[in-house]
């Protein structure tokens, strides 16, 4: 086994376009994810029982298929709906649509835990159900909501490869075409790694530093 | 403390219920209940646990719905169907911004700090600028006795501390009403004194309506113009303190009167 090390250095800027490209769909797919998660598990705390049972569907169909089969549905079916989107587009909405369900789980987790004393105490002061939300019961929710974000937005990176399925030049294509070209496999592969840790293990700092931060 | 007087009283606050049941599932907790306070008055609720002191309360803040009568506060219905979702612009119920409420277990905002407890409501439903609702935050905490903690968080002060910035909190909506649930009773025994003594001030202070649902016998002798004993959801005995709590008529009261006080 020889590992050419010149050779490495060489693919270095062409799996960065790759990684440029992951990146771009992790952060993108990451803030739909979030966005629709948490509309889901305020939906679920609704009063209006068809809101509340379309967020549940939704939960239930996202959390019950396959990701890839998702993104395959996405990808080839839509089109023939006459809906045709960029691949990358496709990549962000099938990302964020699949993990909205588990983070919207995860927020109704870190919601419920919030005690009915603070709904009250809002109540009492006369706040309307927005500025509860957003002023009292989010903040509190938000901060067992971290590490689990943070889990998930690392998560997402390592599910990336299967955006190569639908032709998006991330980063595990991009090692996958230099390997199929240059009939070598130790670089490729060996640099792609190195750039996923090298992205994920600050990922995971970064969140353990803002869960010791978070005040009380 | 002189200057809250003018501050507080807009016009003459009233509470009346009438015919008021409220039912929780099959259990009928308040039973035709009449009851009417004038401006000003300092009532004392008492009774046994399950009579539904609390329930009187919760309904005039509107945090319960009923099933029958009528509720008005300042002139205004309380609706029946209560805790509604509202967006904002959404109408809201009239009785808004008039009563103030404090509750057994404080329910301060842990993530906010002694002042952003007291301003918050000022800022985001009143609409203050942050000079007045600072001012008014200064205002009832030094009332209650807590100036120097306005940077501490909910977490570092002791229970009556606790208790005493949620007064500070619901006073600084200068409501008209002020309901004060069970607020002592999840004290240990030597700090109640502190929250009676900040409860007892505003009441000779302020010309507040207030309800107060106690097991402070001596406390609702001291404060309270009328004190009004529930049982089974009815008002069973309705008088001055001497009438109701010293040389009480009423059989049951002396009953739960003499349970009261071998504790």
């Amino acid at each position: 086994m020889n590992f050419d090390y010149a050779f490495a250095w060489s693919i270095v800027p062409d799996l960065f376009q790759g990684l440029l490209v992951t990146l771009q769909v992790v952060i993108l797919g990451f803030l739909l994810a979030v966005l629709l998660g948490l509309l889901l598990a305020i939906a679920q705390r609704s009063k209006n029982a068809l809101v509340q049972r379309l967020s549940y569907g939704y939960l239930s169909f996202f959390r019950h298929t396959p990701l890839m089969v998702q993104l395959y549905v996405l990808f080839f079916a839509l089109p023939l709906a006459g809906l045709t989107l960029p691949a990358i587009s496709t990549g962000v909405i099938g990302l964020g649509l699949y993990y909205a369900a588990y983070i919207a789980e995860a927020f109704r987790g870190a919601i419920e835990g919030v005690p009915a004393g603070q709904w009250e105490a809002a109540r009492a002061l006369d706040f309307d159900n927005a500025t509860t939300w957003r002023r009292i019961v989010l903040p509190q929710a938000l901060k067992p909501m971290l590490p689990v974000l943070g889990n998930y937005l690392i998560g997402m990176f390592k599910e990336t490869p299967l955006l190569a399925v639908i032709t998006i030049p991330e980063l595990f294509q991009a090692a996958k075409q230099i390997a199929g070209m240059t009939y070598r496999y130790n670089e490729p592969y060996t640099v792609m790694a190195l750039m996923f840790l090298a992205i994920s293990v600050p990922t995971s700092l970064l969140f353990k530093y803002f869960e010791r931060r978070s005040h009380v | 403390m002189s200057d809250l007087a003018h501050a507080l009283p807009g016009p003459s606050p009233q509470i009346i219920l009438k015919q008021v049941v409220k039912n929780f599932g099959a259990t009928r907790v308040i039973d035709h209940l009449d009851l009417s306070i004038p401006a000003g008055q300092k009532v004392a609720l008492i009774g046994p646990s399950g009579s539904g002191k609390s329930t009187v309360l919760r309904l005039i803040k509107g945090l319960e719905a009923y099933q029958h009568g009528s509720i008005e506060v300042a002139g205004a219905p309380v609706p029946a169907k209560s805790g509604g979702w509202h967006w904002p612009g959404a109408k809201k119920p009239p009785v808004v911004h008039r009563v103030g409420m404090v509750f057994q277990q404080f329910n301060l905002f842990p993530h906010l700090t002694v002042q952003e407890n007291v301003t918050e409501a000022p800022l985001q439903v009143l609409r203050l600028s942050r000079e007045e609702a600072l001012e008014r935050a200064h205002q009832y905490l030094g009332l209650v006795g807590l100036s120097h903690k306005a940077d501490a968080y909910p977490a570092q002060l002791s229970g009556g501390q606790q208790q005493r910035v949620a007064i500070a909190r619901a006073l600084a909506m200068r409501p008209q009403v002020m309901l004060f649930d069970e607020v002592t009773s999840a004290l240990d025994p030597e700090l109640v004194g502190e929250v009676l003594a900040v409860i007892r001030a505003i009441a000779h202070e302020q010309q507040m309506t207030m309800l107060l649902v106690t097991h402070e016998m001596k406390f609702a002798q001291d404060i309270a113009d009328r004190v009004l004993f529930m049982e089974a959801g009815r008002i069973v005995a309705d008088g001055s303190p001497t009438e109701v709590l010293v040389d009480p008529d009423n059989e049951r009261t002396r009953r739960f009167l003499n349970l009261v006080e071998q504790r």
